[in-house]
């Protein structure tokens, strides 16, 4: 055990980063840390390509999708292997109504987030009887029974063709990249705004109770198959304006852009990032987006035949994911808040607090990993 | 204004863990529930807050039938079940595995203050409110889930062997708490125990089990009378 002392090289208490707090309420941390990233990327994109403004506009987009499947693994411990079909769900809503209707942009994306959650009612309740595997072989079956509809009317969903979608014109001489980008990003953050906030409320609260155990959060009065079901509308409402945004990014919606494996990516990425983290999304997201344009350019640089070359993100993407899970278990940004502990440990020491029940340092406790520590 | 439970049987398979179990508990008393290890105390609590659906019989509280309803609304008609060794959320903090209980029976201003003075009934705790209770010890996780269930100011308490894993001096202050808690309101407290000699000392009428039948159901004054009996299912 440490003995309790004086600090040995702590700096005084009028440093700034000492006294830099960020807001206690969370809607105005979350606005804050929503906007301090809006400036960043605003600089990122006026600065760069239009190319990598629609790469970031791609992050985005799967940011909001992964955020959605955080929440409900995480936060929910249901497991998804459905959210691709979700998108698949919102993009043809979104679609459907541009190609038919002159409604506005932001009804048919709010149309899209309708359609999925409503999708998302659909398969939830039967859900809340099912757990782990057995949950994420019917989520997987959903995703697999999706495409072939779209296939059998073809006269409605557009066949192998598609439906085209158009993107609403940019203001000002802004250039169609950079605004499209514009346009998820706004979506990802206040998606981000909206989560972070609800993970901090009752509702968060009662996901994580009913995950963690089910008879005690019963007991507790807490409706069960209620909370399971509302998680699952969440998080098929985010893949509904993620597939939508996707749908935009291509200008075109066809089965092609959804399948399976865009399910099992997007888990596969969210664990990536840290399960039940919002923040952790965008590293999951940049790996979604990049893995498999790094994997090209390797293959071209080995000059590996295309057949080889089509395995190779799956097969890199695989060895990330083992890879990270064996560097930090809690996903990449589990790791960089370790590290960053680590850091402010190492700068700032503090007398060790001793946790009375296990006899440990403060420090040494384990602490469950969550966004708002 | 009290609990009756009227011919309730209880089958897991082929196996009946209660047979025509019948008696009725008193609010502003406790009830102890004793008997020896698959007697079907468990069960019997279980049969009462709904996670366990019996094969026949009524449980009537406050003159409603709960048998038939979800664990939740039973929860929420004012049953506070604390099952057996469990029963916390260990990744919620100490005060968030409070505030869960308050969510739907305490007004918002009021929440804060009625985790206060869970606090201020339980100091031990108050020290770690911010630390996940997967830290806490066997006997603070115990006082938080019996914090958790008096915080919704429950009308039937059901307590599964509290005494768990606890130092006999923190048992005897544990039972001292329900008593106070109990005495002179209208609150009914179910408790099923092993250390029968403590749970009867504080209790007002006692059940003993045997097999999933009812052996005695007398006042807890009587039982501890009657040596056979002490001696035959409660091994004192």
């Amino acid at each position: 055990m440490r003995q309790q002392g004086p600090p040995r090289h702590s700096l005084d208490n009028t440093s700034w980063l000492r006294r830099f707090r960020l807001p206690t309420q969370p809607l105005l941390r979350h606005l804050i840390l929503a906007l301090c990233g809006a400036g960043i990327l605003y600089l990122v994109t006026s600065s760069l390509s239009p190319y990598n403004d629609y790469e970031i506009g791609e992050i985005a987009l799967y940011v909001i999708a992964l955020a959605g499947l955080s929440l409900l693994t995480g936060m929910n411990g249901q497991i998804s292997l459905g959210n691709g079909a979700f998108m698949a769900v919102g993009a043809y809503t979104m679609a459907l109504l541009m190609t038919h209707t002159q409604m506005n942009f932001i009804v048919e994306l709010l149309a899209a987030i309708g359609a999925a959650a409503a999708m998302g009612l659909v398969i939830g309740i039967p859900a809340t009887r099912l757990k782990g595997p057995y949950l994420a072989g019917m989520t997987l079956l959903f995703a697999l029974a999706l495409p072939p509809i779209a296939d059998k009317w073809s006269t409605t969903f557009g066949g192998d063709q598609g439906l085209t979608t158009t993107v609403p014109n940019a203001p000002g001489n802004i250039n169609p990249e950079e605004w499209l980008a514009w346009i998820q990003i706004i979506g990802a953050l206040i998606t981000l705004v909206l989560l972070a906030n609800l993970i901090q409320s009752r509702f968060g609260r009662s996901f994580r109770a009913v995950r963690d155990d089910e008879i005690a959060a019963s007991v507790a009065g807490i409706h069960v198959g209620r909370t399971k079901v509302l998680a699952f509308v969440i998080s098929a409402g985010c893949a509904g304006l993620a597939g939508g945004f996707l749908g935009l990014s291509t200008g075109v919606v066809n089965t092609g852009e959804f399948p399976l494996t865009l399910s099992i990516q997007l888990l596969a990425a969210m664990v990536l990032g840290g399960t039940g983290s919002l923040m952790g999304m965008w590293w999951g997201a940049v790996l979604l987006v990049y893995l498999s344009q790094w994997s090209t350019s390797l293959s071209g640089y080995f000059n590996l035949g295309s057949g080889a070359s089509a395995y190779l993100a799956t097969i890199i993407f695989g060895v990330v994911l083992i890879v990270v899970m064996i560097a930090a278990p809690t996903g990449i940004q589990g790791g960089l808040r370790w590290t960053w502990r680590r850091i402010l440990g190492l700068l700032f020491r503090q007398p060790a607090v001793i946790h009375p029940a296990s006899g440990l340092p403060d420090d040494r406790v384990p602490i469950y990993q969550s966004d708002e520590r | 204004m009290m609990l009756e439970i009227e011919e309730l049987s209880v089958s897991y398979g082929a196996v009946n863990a209660l047979s025509s179990v019948t008696f009725s508990a008193q609010p502003g008393a406790i009830t102890a529930i004793l008997g020896a290890n698959g007697a079907g105390k468990t069960t019997l609590l279980r049969s009462i807050s709904g996670l366990v659906k019996p094969r026949s019989g009524s449980v009537c509280f406050e003159g409603e039938e709960l048998v038939g309803k979800t664990v939740e609304n039973i929860a929420r008609r004012g049953v506070a079940h604390v099952p057996e060794g469990r029963g916390i959320i260990e990744e919620l903090t100490v005060e968030d595995n409070l505030r869960l209980a308050t969510l739907w029976c305490i007004r918002r201003r009021e929440r804060q203050g009625a985790i206060e003075a869970t606090f201020e009934l339980f100091p031990r705790l108050s020290g770690f409110r911010r630390r996940h209770a997967s830290t806490l010890s066997g006997g603070e996780r115990q006082m938080l889930v019996i914090g958790r269930a008096l915080i919704s100011r429950p009308k039937l308490l059901l307590l599964d062997e509290p005494s768990l894993g606890l130092a006999p001096l923190v048992t005897a202050q544990l039972m001292a708490l329900l008593r106070e808690h109990t005495d002179g309101t209208d609150v009914t407290v179910v408790l099923v125990e092993q250390n029968a000699r403590s749970a009867l000392s504080v209790s007002r009428n006692a059940v003993v089990l045997n097999l999933g039948e009812v052996v005695i159901s007398d006042t807890a004054a009587a039982v501890a009378a009657d040596s056979g009996l002490r001696h035959h299912y409660l091994g004192f």
